[in-house]
């Protein structure tokens, strides 16, 4: 097998460009260069239509006014933008304390601490064990300084869908700005930005079929909310982001989330059953769980724990797939997920996990191949797992004592 | 990351796999690591009346190093006395399979795993020369 290339089940981390997306955009390179800023001449006219067509075209998605789309390089940018820019706009009004969940991306988490640094407070919200935010919890946690939260919609690892209206509808209540990180959503659930209680979102292209290095943020006009620009320069997208905006990622996102708006009921459909399949077929594998809700859960995702099987020795037996593992063995130390861990799942759980995600070109032989070489490949670690042999004698691995080293 | 072509050789084809009967007074049975590291391993042995290693198995649950290496040393045990396994060094398992420095532990985990399972045998035969 290793002479083909391994089948592609990692559409979470990022998806391929769409054939009729990168159609839409190559003449943006070539023939219609001009710069988008430019007023006097057909150029400029030329790609400052193209970038407003596109601008509608994301904003029909979430169903927003395209006035409320600034584009962004992309979902960290926008995080950046909005946590950044909303925290220190209102931090003199409001104050300075934050509160954010465990298992949000990076780009949030990381943006929260260094506003940590700067001298705000923050909480990091623990999920419970199926990845959903309590909302009591939630409640519990905000404060007379609370100026601002920040939410996921659906979750990069366990694609678990966070109830975005209850958690904006406390915000609202307690004059909080709500922020919600919308980059795996796309697409994926039907966002609604008029009714959704939300005042900043963030969108990435390139998980929905359109090009990296581009993505987008919504900010609300009624009521206006506002940020302070994280980058200075040619006063850009009135101002909240400076630079020269790239004609051709945008056009690509915007016929990718206008191709994301037509299919996406029809696709999901399909996806769901592909998932479905995959999930049953895996769940004959025993010792096997499934990470995070799966009734709240965009069917793109599928996060499975394989127990007695080590993770990193896992990631070798199934090169023939690309997935992604919850232990990132990138270097020198294992380490796990900290959304699994967030969840409450062992080391040794979080380990041997592997999120498989579904997408647009994803067939149902590529899941059947993936079913049965899981099936075997599972099976050949554990016939090599001492823990497996003691498991299957009875034994029970929580009450050995083990000679750790 | 990348893995020395005899890692993935044993990791793909390990040899030897298995478990011998733990009870029976020529066997012994080192298990060493835990879970919690990412490694256990559990090697046995086997000697014939004259104190000849004439089998070995593992079961590893860890990386495709940590295989790799309880693999390889099951094949050097065999055939040695007990004196020459106790001998066999981490070093040598790391210079065959070329682990690099991130896998060291594992084979000082294998090493230590020869040395508890000529242990155990010892000390189910508190007089094997008399026996012998």
């Amino acid at each position: 097998m290793s002479d083909r290339a391994p089948i592609y089940l990692d559409y979470s981390a990022t998806t391929p460009v769409d054939p009729r997306v990168a159609a839409k955009m190559i003449p943006f390179i070539t023939e219609h260069y001009g710069n988008p800023a430019s007023r006097s001449h057909p150029y400029g006219w030329t790609a400052e239509k193209a970038v407003e067509n596109a601008r509608e075209e994301v904003a029909k998605l979430v169903n927003a006014d395209p006035r409320e789309i600034v584009w962004t390089s992309g979902a960290t940018e926008s995080n950046n933008l909005a946590i950044k820019g909303a925290a220190n706009f209102y931090a003199a009004s409001k104050g300075k304390h934050i509160i954010t969940v465990a298992t949000e991306h990076k780009a949030v988490i990381d943006t929260v601490r260094e506003l940590e640094r700067q001298g705000f407070e923050a909480t990091y919200l623990e999920p419970e064990p199926n990845g959903l935010v309590d909302l009591e919890k939630f409640k519990a946690a905000i404060r007379p300084d609370t100026v601002l939260a920040s939410v996921m919609l659906v979750n990069n690892e366990i694609g678990v869908i966070q109830d975005i209206t209850a958690i904006g509808n406390i915000c609202r209540a307690n004059n909080v700005i709500f922020h919600v990180d919308a980059a795996q959503a796309t697409g994926k659930v039907v966002i609604d930005l008029e009714t959704l209680p939300v005042d900043l979102m963030s969108f990435s292209a390139h998980k929905t079929y359109g090009p990296k290095g581009i993505g987008a943020l919504y900010v609300r006009r009624k009521p206006r909310i506002r940020i302070e620009a994280q980058m200075h320069g040619g006063g850009h997208e009135r101002g909240m982001r400076s630079g020269t905006l790239a004609t051709h990622q945008i056009v690509g996102m915007g016929e990718a989330f206008r191709i994301a708006h037509e299919e996406m009921a029809a696709e999901n459909e399909r996806i769901r059953m592909l998932r479905d399949r995959l999930l049953h077929g895996l769940m004959e594998i025993e010792e096997t769980y499934v990470n995070g809700d799966l009734d709240h859960r965009v069917p793109h995702n599928l996060n499975m724990s394989f127990n007695f099987v080590e993770g990193e020795s896992l990631i070798m037996a199934v090169k023939d797939i690309a997935v992604s593992s919850g232990s990132a063995c990138t270097s020198a130390s294992l380490e796990p997920s900290y959304v699994l861990r967030a969840l409450g799942r062992s080391d040794e759980l979080a380990h041997s996990s592997i999120r498989f995600s579904i997408g647009r070109f994803t067939t149902q032989a590529d899941v059947d191949y993936t079913i049965d070489l899981l099936k075997s490949k599972i099976g050949k670690l554990r016939e090599l797992s001492p823990l497996w042999e003691m498991f299957k004698d009875g034994i029970d691995l929580s009450k050995v004592q083990w000679a750790a080293h | 990351m990348a893995y020395s072509d005899k890692v993935l050789d044993h990791y793909e084809n390990p040899r030897n796999v298995g478990s011998l009967d733990k009870n029976a007074s020529n066997v012994g049975t080192g298990m060493v690591g835990a879970p919690a590291c990412g490694d256990v391993m559990k090697l046995q042995i086997q000697v014939n009346d004259a104190g000849i290693i004439e089998d070995a198995k593992f079961k590893t649950y860890g990386c495709g190093s940590a295989i790799a290496s309880s693999s390889l040393v099951t094949e050097w045990l065999k055939g040695k006395t007990l004196d020459q396994a106790a001998e066999i060094k981490n070093s040598a398992i790391a210079e065959e399979l070329a682990l690099p420095p991130v896998k060291i532990h594992c084979s000082v985990l294998a090493e230590d795993a020869i040395k508890a399972a000529v242990a155990d045998l010892k000390s189910k035969q508190p007089g094997s020369k008399e026996a012998a």
